[in-house]
């Protein structure tokens, strides 16, 4: 087997989570300079939520198709993450929209913990496993192994990411979400409703998140309280890798993080001569982070931070 | 009846007075001028007509109230702000520019028309429609504002230092684009620094000072008083 062609499929599967999760954090930027670090959070309950349902569906009818059942998860899952996200913004940032910008941030870092032992309680400590309800067809390309799993989520994040490019480029809801990004005073003077628009970018990122959320945890088997932390964190690392604010970056960002977190975790260990195993693949994300704060802090695709028109 | 009427207006920034109280009065088809030096509170009073700034006082727009209202509201009932510095949306295209002035509409065949109506009055942003509107020059700028606003097909247009920043020979084709839109029946309320170009487009005209009007009267007139000449025409 080619493990470098191998570890390139997964990176792009893993990548193609990452990007989708990271264009809520660019979203969001974009128009309000705001880090929103609960958003790895409504990742996780997008996923808690999406389990809950596989997990009652599958109680009252066990025989139910299992594509069937998840994408029933994924129908209620989306929305509900859209009517979180529409909260917390509403509650927990609006009324500090003129503040000084640390106070919604730390903010932003409390609605994440609050998050965080929410859903402990409700979930509890223990890991959810997703069931193994999906098709696991596997296909051979130039030497690796992929998976109908990991073809399903890099086609629907490809489709995710393609349908928020139209709506952001083609819609009259898109242009007044790019015009707010550049002057909210502007916008409004030419009679858009700027609160609106604001609460319709946390919802639209909130959307992409929960399908992000229940892609990585049929992934990975699982979903945990604590799994929005880890993966918002990558994924904010990849918004910046990106360009922060900028939503082609973030899904280059995305998709790139994830390749170089699996190429990292494959060849680590020759690297080292076996002193570090894959397992330090998380090392890589922080260490693309510290660099391209370094050397470009305004991403790949970023604009200078400075210029308002 | 007036179509704008200012009562009272006062807008503040922290603890400094901008604008302390001001009434304004603009009828139908006017182009009325308020003018005045640096820092007199005109673009405040701008602002606080479009309910930016948190005005205190009474706008009127044909006897509607609109000083509860939220900005955008204000825009959708037919006021237009070309703002100080001109606003254009750089990473926009001027295409975009146009579209976003027409938001608040929804007469698709009428936003058509008046966007073709745009590109023949400024064949200049007929050429750079596909160009980010950040990448045009100045004047360029200053008049995809003026066409953005217009886009919108508001019952009054208020101007907020066109001339301000641009080469003589763009300042006076902005104005003659200005005088254009008047004589079509464009309400409009202009504010300039430029006092003699001001007066000379405008019927009538106020004078600010310090957050206050102290003079207003027929643009003919106020040309014509010592004290505006000595302050405000150079004479």
């Amino acid at each position: 087997m080619d493990i470098f062609t191998q570890q390139l499929i997964n990176g792009l599967v893993l990548g193609s989570i990452y990007a989708l999760v990271a264009l809520g954090y660019t979203m969001v930027y974009g128009i309000l300079e705001l880090i929103n670090f609960a958003h790895g959070e409504v990742t996780m309950i997008g996923a808690m939520v999406a389990l809950s349902v596989i997990g009652v569906l599958l109680g009252a009818s066990p025989d139910l198709p299992g594509l069937m059942v998840v994408i029933a998860g994924l129908l209620v899952a989306i929305p509900a993450c859209m009517a979180l996200a529409f909260g917390i913004e509403k509650i927990a940032y609006r009324p500090l929209r003129k503040a000084p910008r640390l106070a919604p941030l730390i903010t932003a870092i409390g609605v994440s913990i609050i998050l965080q032992n929410v859903a402990m309680l409700v979930w509890g400590r223990q890991y959810v496993s997703f069931p193994a309800i999906l098709p696991r067809g596997q296909h051979e390309i130039l030497g690796a192994h992929i998976t109908d799993l990991q073809i399903a989520i890099v086609v629907l994040s490809l489709l995710s990411m393609a349908g928020l490019w139209l709506l952001v480029e083609k819609t009259r809801l898109g242009r007044a979400m790019r015009a707010t990004a550049q002057s909210k005073e502007v916008a409004e003077l030419m009679g858009v409703n700027v609160d609106r628009v604001i609460s319709y970018t946390f919802i639209i990122g909130a959307a992409i998140a929960a399908i992000a959320g229940v892609m990585v945890s049929a992934y990975y088997g699982l979903a945990h309280y604590y799994m929005g932390f880890m993966l918002g964190l990558k994924a904010f690392s990849a918004a910046v890798l990106g360009g922060i604010g900028n939503i082609a970056g973030a899904m280059l960002g995305g998709l790139l993080l994830g390749v170089i977190e699996a190429l990292g975790a494959g060849y680590i260990g020759d690297l080292t001569g076996g002193f570090l195993g894959s397992h330090y693949q998380d090392v890589f994300a922080f260490l693309v982070l510290i660099l391209v704060l370094v050397f470009r802090p305004s991403g790949l695709l970023g604009e200078r931070v400075a210029s308002r028109a | 009846m007036s179509l704008l009427s200012v009562h009272g207006l006062k807008v503040a920034y922290g603890g400094i007075q901008a604008v302390r109280g001001i009434d304004l009065e603009v009828a139908e088809g006017e182009l009325v001028c308020l003018i005045g030096a640096n820092g007199a509170g005109k673009s405040s009073t701008l602002k606080g007509i479009m309910g930016l700034a948190h005005p205190r006082g009474e706008v009127l727009l044909a006897g509607e109230r609109l000083h509860k209202l939220p900005t955008h509201a204000i825009a959708a009932r037919g006021l237009a702000l070309v703002p100080e510095g001109r606003g254009v949306f750089g990473r926009l295209t001027v295409a975009e520019n146009l579209d976003m002035g027409a938001y608040a509409r929804r007469d698709r065949a009428g936003i058509q028309a008046d966007l073709a109506r745009a590109y023949d009055l400024f064949p200049r942003l007929a050429e750079r429609r596909a160009q980010l509107a950040g990448t045009l020059s100045g004047g360029e700028q200053q008049m995809l504002a003026i066409a953005r606003a217009l886009m919108g097909r508001p019952r009054l247009l208020l101007l907020d230092e066109p001339s301000m920043g641009l080469a003589p020979l763009m300042v006076r084709k902005i104005y003659e684009t200005i005088t254009m839109i008047a004589a079509e029946g464009v309400t409009l309320l202009l504010v300039e620094q430029n006092a003699h170009l001001a007066l000379k487009v405008s019927q009538r005209a106020y004078v600010m000072e310090s957050g206050e009007i102290t003079l207003s009267g027929s643009s003919a007139e106020l040309a014509a008083n010592p004290r505006v000449r000595a302050a405000y025409l150079g004479e």
